[in-house]
Order: C-alpha cells, then sequence, then structure tokens
C-alpha cells in the first residue's frame, strides 16, 4: 500500500490496527480470536512484561471475553450508533480563566526524582524527542 | 555531520515527483491551557504551571476551555473548512516522559474542522491552491531537557528533566492533503504555504505565532515517485522544522536524499527525521510503521463538543479580513503595481508601509523610502529593516517636511543619517545638523552671482537664450550651499539676472 503523505488521518472504515494486522480474526464458526502474538504486541505496547506461559495462558481467556463484549452487536440494532458516553450531554466547557494550580514545589514533591526544578526521568532510548 | 549521499536537485526531478504533506502545529493564545485553568504563557519557572490535570494525577478530570474551541474553530473557517456538527476528543496512548498521562487528549477520526484549503501565493504572483485536509483539537506536551550528553539530545544522555508548563497548552494541528504535481516548486511552495497559514493565523489573532518560539511548528511529510507514475512512493515526517527558510531546505533536502537513494536501487526507510538547523541535513529519528499503535478510543472524561450552526455561522460573520484580501484591497488603494506590491511584501515591509501611509504619507513616498532607502541601508548592515531604528512615523514625518518643500531628497537621507544614529526626531535632526532648505533670495542670490562669475560661458550661453544651460549653474549653486538651495527658486534667480 503507498503510503499517503501529509495523511496522518486515521482509517475511516473502522478497522483497527489489530485487524489489519490479522491478530484478532472471526473464524469461520464465528468465534472472536485473539492470537498469542497479538496479546504479547499489546502486552509490549502497554510496558507488561509477560513470560510465555503467561502468553499461553492469557490469550485464551482475552478471546472469550472479547466474545462476551461482542454479544452486545446481537442487542444493537444496526441503526444505534456505538455509545462512547453514557451522558446525553454536549458542549460542557470552561471559561479561559485562570485558576490556581499547584506551585512548583508542590508539584515536585510527588516525583521520584528531580533537579532544576524539573522532574527528573530515566534517560529515554530508542527515540529522540 | 550526516553521510548522506544527494542527488542534485536538478537530477532528482529528472527522475522523480515529489509529493509533500504538511503538518502544522499552533499553539493558541488562550489565557488557560486546553483542559485546565493554568496559565498557557510563554517562558514561566519550570514546573510553575500546572495543576493535577495536566500532570496526569490520580482523580483529576479535565474540562474543555471554551476559548480554544472558539480558536480552532475560526482557523478552521479561515482555512475554508467544514465545522463538525459533533465531534468527540480521543485518547492517544503512548508511553513518553512529556506526556504525564501516558496519552495525549487529541481528536482521531472527528476533527473539529475539515476538508478546506489555503491559497497560496509564490513569489512569481502564481497562486497555488493548497487542499486542507483537517485541523483538528489536542494539547501540548511537556519539554524535555536531556542531561548528560553533549548536544542535549537523547544520544548519550544520563536522564532527563522535564517540564510540564507547555503539557496542556491547546494545539491545532493543520493537516494537509497530499500536495501533487508542485515539481521544482515543491520547497518553495511549502515554504509559502507555512509562511501564509502564518499570516492568516497573526491575522486571527489566535496565536503568537513564533516560530523561534515554537508556538508555530512544522513537519514535512515528502515522498518521491518516478517521474509521470503519478504514484505515491514511501514518505518519511521530518519533524519540528522551525522556520520558514528551513521548511524550504528540508523539503529540499529530503528530495535530493530521497533520490540518491531510490537511484541507486535502495528504498525509503518510513521514519521520522531531524532537522538539523546549523548543518542543514536531516538525521534518522525512529521508524514509524503506519499503524502507529496509539490504540486511539474516545475520551470517556470529555463530552463530544458540538457546535451550533449559529455559533459557526456568528464565527464566520466576524471573522477579520484576512492576509490575502487585506493586500489586494490595499493595491488598490494604494494604486500599485503588482510588481510593487510583490517587492513590498518580499522586502518585509508591507506592515511598515501600511503604517507610513497611515501616518500621512503618500503611497508612492512611502513605498520608496523603505523598499530604497531602508532595504538598502538595512542590507548594508545586515539587519532587518525594521530593526534600522526608523519607524513609519518617522519616515512620514520626513516626507512631510520634503512635501512642504523644507527638505529635498538627498537633505532626506542626512535626516534618516540622524535617526539611525539616534539624534532625535526628524526636526530635531534637521535642526541640529542645519539641514533645512535655503531659499531665501539673499543668500540664494549671492551664490547665483558666484556661480555667474565663476562659470562666464554658461552664463553667456543662458544669455544666448540657451535656458537649459542653467542646470550647470544650478549644481554649482547646490555644491556651494552643501545642497540646502531649493533648487526651483535658484533656477528662477539665474533666469531673473540672465535675461
Amino acid at each position: 500500500m503507498p503510503e499517503i503523505p501529509g495523511s496522518s488521518s486515521p482509517r475511516g472504515d473502522g478497522s483497527s490496527a489489530a485487524e489489519e494486522r490479522g491478530g484478532v480474526s472471526r473464524s469461520t464458526s464465528g468465534r472472536i480470536e485473539i492470537s498469542r502474538d497479538e496479546v504479547a504486541h499489546l502486552a509490549d505496547l502497554a510496558r507488561i512484561d509477560l513470560s510465555d506461559a503467561e502468553l499461553e495462558h492469557l490469550a485464551p481467556q482475552l478471546s472469550v471475553i472479547l466474545e462476551s463484549v461482542a454479544s452486545i452487536k446481537e442487542a444493537a440494532a444496526d441503526e444505534i450508533p456505538p455509545t462512547s458516553h453514557a451522558l446525553p450531554l454536549t458542549n460542557v466547557f470552561r471559561d479561559d480563566v485562570v485558576t490556581p494550580g499547584l506551585t512548583a514545589e508542590q508539584a515536585l514533591a510527588m516525583a521520584p526524582a528531580s533537579e532544576e526544578q524539573r522532574f527528573s526521568v530515566p534517560r529515554i532510548l530508542g527515540e529522540e524527542a | 555531520m550526516s553521510t548522506d549521499t544527494l542527488l542534485s536537485f536538478e537530477e532528482s526531478l529528472e527522475k522523480f515527483d515529489p509529493a509533500m504533506g504538511l503538518e502544522v502545529h499552533v499553539e493558541l493564545n488562550t489565557n488557560t491551557k486546553m483542559f485546565c485553568g493554568c496559565p498557557a504563557v510563554f517562558g514561566g519557572e519550570p514546573n510553575s504551571q500546572v495543576c493535577p490535570t495536566c500532570l496526569g494525577l490520580p482523580g483529576a478530570m479535565p474540562v474543555v476551555n471554551a476559548k480554544a474551541v472558539e480558536s480552532a474553530m475560526r482557523i478552521g473557517l479561515a482555512l475554508n473548512c467544514e465545522i463538525a456538527e459533533w465531534c468527540r476528543f480521543a485518547r492517544k496512548n503512548y508511553f513518553y516522559p512529556d506526556m504525564p498521562k501516558n496519552f495525549q487528549t487529541s481528536q482521531y477520526d472527528e476533527p473539529i474542522a475539515f476538508e478546506g484549503y489555503l491559497d497560496v501565493e509564490l513569489e512569481g504572483g502564481e497562486i497555488v491552491r493548497v487542499d486542507i485536509e483537517r485541523a483538528h483539537m489536542e494539547e501540548d506536551t511537556g519539554k524535555s531537557l536531556h542531561v548528560g550528553g553533549a548536544t542535549g539530545r537523547i544520544h548519550g544522555a544520563d536522564h532527563s528533566l522535564v517540564d510540564y508548563n507547555r503539557a496542556g497548552i491547546p494545539l491545532i494541528e493543520i493537516v494537509t492533503k497530499p500536495i501533487m504535481g508542485s515539481r521544482e516548486k515543491a520547497p518553495e511552495i511549502a515554504k509559502a504555504y507555512v509562511a501564509q497559514l502564518r499570516e492568516l493565523i497573526v491575522a486571527l489573532g489566535v496565536s503568537d505565532a513564533r516560530m523561534d518560539q515554537g508556538s508555530i511548528r512544522a513537519d514535512v511529510n515528502l515522498s518521491l515517485a518516478p517521474v509521470g507514475t503519478g504514484s505515491l512512493g514511501t514518505r518519511t515526517e521530518t519533524k519540528n522544522v522551525n522556520s520558514l527558510r528551513s521548511v524550504e531546505r528540508a523539503v529540499r533536502y529530503e528530495m535530493q536524499r530521497h533520490a540518491a537513494i531510490l537511484d541507486g536501487g535502495g528504498s525509503i526507510l518510513q521514519e521520522t527525521r531531524h532537522w538539523h538547523e546549523d548543518t542543514g541535513v536531516t538525521t534518522s529519528g525512529r521508524p514509524k510503521s503506519d499503524a502507529d499503535d496509539y490504540r486511539y478510543f474516545p475520551e470517556p472524561d470529555l463530552v463530544p463538543v458540538a457546535p451550533s450552526r449559529e455559533w459557526v455561522e456568528e464565527l464566520k460573520q466576524t471573522l477579520p479580513e484576512l492576509p490575502r484580501e487585506k493586500r489586494a484591497r490595499m493595491q488598490r488603494e494604494w494604486g500599485f503595481s503588482d510588481l510593487e506590491m510583490r517587492d513590498t511584501v518580499g522586502a518585509g515591509a508591507l506592515g511598515l508601509v501600511e503604517e507610513t501611509i497611515a501616518a500621512g504619507a503618500a503611497p508612492q513616498s512611502a513605498r520608496k523610502w523603505w523598499l530604497s532607502e531602508m532595504a538598502r541601508r538595512a542590507n548594508d548592515s545586515g539587519q532587518e529593516i525594521a530593526e534600522l531604528g526608523v519607524t513609519p512615523a518617522d519616515v512620514a514625518a520626513v516626507q512631510a517636511l520634503v512635501d512642504a518643500g523644507s527638505l529635498n531628497d538627498k537633505l532626506a537621507r542626512q535626516v534618516f543619517d540622524g535617526l539611525i544614529a539616534g539624534e532625535g526626531t526628524p526636526a530635531e535632526i534637521v535642526a541640529a545638523r542645519g539641514l533645512e532648505i535655503v531659499s531665501d533670495d539673499g543668500a540664494l542670490g549671492a551664490a547665483v552671482d558666484k556661480a555667474i562669475e565663476a562659470n562666464p560661458d554658461v552664463a553667456d550661453k543662458i544669455r544666448d537664450g540657451k535656458v537649459a544651460a542653467a542646470g550647470a549653474l544650478i549644481g554649482a549653486v547646490m555644491k556651494e550651499m552643501r545642497g540646502q538651495a531649493d533648487a526651483g527658486r535658484v533656477r528662477e534667480l539665474i533666469i531673473e539676472k540672465l535675461t
């Protein structure tokens, strides 16, 4: 697939990266399966260190969970749009007025380490800011 | 230094067609951040403008800044975009210490503004339409300082120090559609687009629009395809190109770098590149997969934004005059030719000329002083024209003295010398340097007599009716009076005396 420069826009067709990668698939029986590799990938993205045994253990369980969640499709008719918010509200705004926040001292008091009035974090590998 | 092999720009065009996409981030100048009431001003003490929300502390809840939504819609409308009737924020999940929440609140497939365009004028006067795909709302990230490395970059750094003052400042990301078919003009179009987008942002008054301070940041996406195929190749994304000149240079550089790789039978690695202002090269950043697993999902803590059509209409009606319209109106009112107008804009003197005219000078006089006299002096001293120390009010005052017959152009230049040297106001400089034109017949008459005496042959010619010869005598008088004689009166006196 050619890359479209400038187009950082997401897919509009509702497909997910996982589907594209073939991680999540619907078997002929209609069962939703999530592969071991896909679980490993998600764990990596979420910075969770899983052993091989844990991956083997979790993948089938996640498939069951996905399947349970997918059963909602049976209840929701096509004309019912996916719901992201339980509240029937829009446009909850705040005036552009400064409100008191924390002092630097208060903010940094919660940091494991700080230096030069900044949060000190381990060096970042594999990427340049 | 980079060891990239480059094909010449010309050869890269012989073999390949460039396609470009530009992403511009605009930091809004709201009083407060996007989702909390912390001040959004630049330059505070580190971590002095933070609260539980922008630090991502547990339990903190974001609330959308109404002014930021309004600014986003005004930018969208100025770019001829549709404004969404209903849209949501989304979480863009990633782990990086510049966002303490471990996600950035952004918009995904429902941007507030979409499907617009900006007509961009190139230096030769050609108009190129750049299609806008979307403009969406998001928040800026914190600022990292890398400690231990020699250059402040990550490589070699022991650890990083983060300041979250910038985290949460409202950002609008404006994304173009692929710009195709621009060929050798691609670098110029990229620069002109960012420059004119910036002018538009300035006219809207929604951002400080300072590229040097990062309140406008451009990312350049570029790919090449074999010439004439109309296909799209693999792109690279060059980040944070922070001056207009660099936008142009970065496009040119990536075109030449891609061309050398492709021409040598290689393939382009889809990745982020970093532009280096000092050396004028890009270096490899991180590999970028198209999926870029950000696992976006609708932000559960923020309800959708659904601007009423009345609100949109009201904003549309109250948009200021936009730069291109304004330029067209000024050109009409001032009676400038296309070339004069382009030169004025190109010299960065449009605002100065406008203010000088507003201060009472005739348009052509204002143009003449800024574009010849001031531009030359700025060029000689390597300064920006606005940094010379001469204000539009000064230029208007000098021109008023010329109009009143108190100064001629030559004397006016000496007044500008005085202004640049900080000798005071034009009137003070005229008085202190004794620059006023002399039109008093007594003083002029003596000088004329002297000139006639010194040039008897010229005087004879005039006596014989060759009035044109008077020029030589006028020159002699001017020299005698150090350029301060009223040339018209001198001429009259010569003719009175000799005929």
